[in-house]
């Protein structure tokens, strides 16, 4: 129904003609109507509602600006060699950030090497495997796995994952593959390798939630054609589903790795944090959001406190190109365009 | 039908095939034994261990002396509900704008970039929005607080709220908005009492998971609001929160500290599934079904 009280000429359609009044004016008004103010109305919700989407923008403008500024004083000093070197001494006032660096590289693969096969195995599951009863409440058991907090996952890392390394795994992995030089020395328990292990767990729900979702966009002919074809299922997974969706996977694979990379509180509590590079996983590390969490607050001295952030900003920078990169992955599966050619 | 494919001679499957089939269908049950179980361990730890340690005292008292036994965690909880009450009070308002004008003004390319940045700010390390939490309250109100904290969280609520509000909205049939305009209603009256109410508990989906992500965080408030011993409810001053509280006391050496670590997590996830558990209530009462 036109209404002659509002006409809106910006609209298309019949526009509003002021005639043929039934009642009087004020009864045919709805009280939506009358408590709402109007053009002005619209404009000044339209520039609130814009101010709000600008703020996200401000946000990460404001971050970037204050990683940089606050970091400035440790560029000029130390440079590209802040990123090579590996003396942290606060007490002289030198730094250098590659055994943070290392700390993070190192601890996030072992994370990845655990987690890639388990969440693969549970996406191949959920998705091709099980009951149709089964499925929803084991993608629901492991997506919980994401919802305990970081801190969690650390105390109970601390108590139960490090004796239980320390005690049964660490000696077994050190008679059987000490060899090779990964995993020699003392087990303490604490080091790399329980950080990484804690980060699998952790990463596991981020990879196998997204490997399920770009499985399930794989075409059901495909799997038709590969049964059709005479293969067994396994075959069919193979060839028909993992294959096609293999980008999709990848991309899941480089989000946990983002996730791992910047996870902070549970790494801190069982990596040991001594700025040390060891080829064993058993020694213990640091890495870049370890050193940030157990110095930051007690950093005396403006260089030591640029170069925590510097560490800050670079981590920053690092998780943000994984993430832009994973995402890319995953939409060329989920959002059509086919990313394969050969397969 | 038998008859026809009689005539097809299908080749068997040879035995190397058929093992690789069944060791593989193996593996991937063994694969998610393995998933579960940390999963299990973890929530049994946490109810095994939390609730034996949980009394009236560590509901109801501050932190004693350090080694001295006994005391609890009233303070801790009471700060991290202060500051979580502080985050949301910023970040909600902030987030459904954000995701209000995604929706309803986004189609252009602002709103990609304001997309585009939503999720690069989702995908921050929590322990950099620390940074910023500090020098962005910290340093220019010259001491630790529980507004710092608050504001660190919200800028990680904002993001995730952002973007479940435009999914919402953009459910929302478009035919709901033309009806509005059709009767003389002006935008802004369409897009808060017909789209965002249509979409509300959608919306409100939306805010309790940037809540339960927010409520465990631990790294962003580490030098921000740095933690208390004592009741404190001034947002200008450091202030207790439970993750803090728990991440001192499991760091300690003493046995009835870790005792209360333990008890602390399992609040805290108690308050994170009662979140959770909250939006699939509300998801489930319907979706749209108000309208």
């Amino acid at each position: 129904m036109a209404n002659p009280a509002f006409p809106r000429p910006d609209m298309p359609g019949p526009q509003p003609v002021a005639a043929a009044k039934v009642g009087s004016e004020a009864a045919e008004r709805t009280p939506l109507l009358r408590t709402s103010g109007g053009e002005a109305g619209d404009r000044v919700f339209q520039s609130a509602i814009t101010a709000c989407g600008l703020a996200v923008l401000g946000v990460l403008v404001l971050i970037v600006y204050e990683l940089v500024a606050r970091s400035s004083l440790s560029w000029h000093a130390f440079g590209f060699k802040f990123f090579a070197t590996s003396d942290w001494d606060p007490v002289n006032e030198q730094f250098g950030a590659l055994p943070f660096i290392y700390g993070t590289l190192v601890s996030s693969l072992v994370a990845l090497v655990i987690a890639v096969p388990l969440s693969v195995g549970v996406a191949v599951f959920t998705t091709e495997m099980c009951p149709k009863q089964l499925r929803g409440p084991i993608s629901f058991l492991v997506e919980l796995l994401a919802a305990i907090p970081s801190i969690i996952y650390g105390l109970w890392a601390f108590f139960v994952l490090v004796p239980l390394l320390s005690n049964s795994v660490e000696p077994f992995l050190a008679k059987t593959l000490g060899w090779t030089g990964l995993f020699s020395g003392p087990s303490y328990g604490i080091g790399m390798l329980a950080a990484g292990s804690i980060l699998a767990i952790m990463i596991i729900p981020i990879i196998s939630s997204i490997t399920r979702e770009v499985m399930m966009v794989v075409p059901q002919h495909q799997r038709e054609a590969a049964l059709a074809l005479g293969a067994t299922r396994w075959e069919m997974i193979r060839v028909g589903v993992l294959r096609n969706a293999r980008a999709g996977i990848v991309g899941g694979i480089i989000l946990g790795l983002g996730r791992a990379l910047g996870e902070t509180m549970a790494v801190t509590m069982v990596i040991g944090n001594r700025p040390e590079i060891a080829k064993s996983l058993f020694a213990p590390g640091h890495t870049m959001a370890s050193v940030l969490a157990t110095e930051f607050s007690e950093a005396t001295g403006d260089t030591y406190l640029s170069a925590l952030v510097e560490i800050g900003l670079a981590l920053f920078l690092v998780t943000i190109i994984v993430n832009a990169l994973a995402r890319l992955m995953v939409w060329t599966v989920t959002r059509g365009q086919p990313a394969r050619g050969n397969a | 039908m038998p008859e026809t494919a009689a005539t097809v001679v299908v080749p068997p499957i040879s035995l190397r095939r058929r093992i690789t089939d069944q060791v593989m269908t193996g593996l991937a049950v063994l694969t998610v034994i393995l998933v579960l179980a940390p999963l299990v361990a973890i929530f049994g730890y946490l109810v095994f261990k939390g609730v034996g340690s949980l009394n009236w005292s560590f509901l109801t008292q501050t932190p004693k002396p350090v080694g001295e036994v006994g005391g609890g965690m009233a303070n801790a909880i009471a700060g991290s509900l202060m500051i979580l009450g502080i985050a949301s009070i910023i970040g909600v308002p902030f987030g459904i704008g954000a995701g209000i004008y995604l929706a309803e003004f986004g189609r252009n390319q602002l709103g990609s970039i304001i997309r585009f940045t939503a999720d690069v700010l989702n995908g921050v390390p929590s322990i950099v929005i620390g940074i910023v939490g500090y020098a962005i309250v910290v340093l220019y109100q010259h001491h630790f607080s529980a507004l710092a904290g608050g504001v660190a969280l919200a800028i990680m609520m904002v993001p995730t709220i952002c973007r479940t509000t435009e999914e919402m909205l953009l459910l929302v049939p478009q035919a709901l908005r033309e009806a509005a305009y059709g009767l003389g209603v002006p935008r802004w009256r369409t897009t808060l009492s017909i789209v965002l109410r249509t979409a509300t508990s959608g919306v409100i989906t939306g805010i309790m998971l940037a809540f339960a992500r927010i409520a465990g965080e631990t790294a962003p408030l580490l030098f921000t609001t740095l933690g208390n011993q004592f009741w404190n409810l001034r947002y200008d001053q450091p202030t207790a929160a439970l993750p803090l509280q728990i991440y001192v006391y499991a760091n300690s050496p003493y046995e009835d500290w870790h005792r209360q670590a333990w008890a602390g997590s399992f609040i805290l996830i108690l308050l994170i599934v009662t979140s959770i558990a909250a939006v699939r209530y509300v998801v489930r009462r319907g979706s749209f079904g108000a309208a």
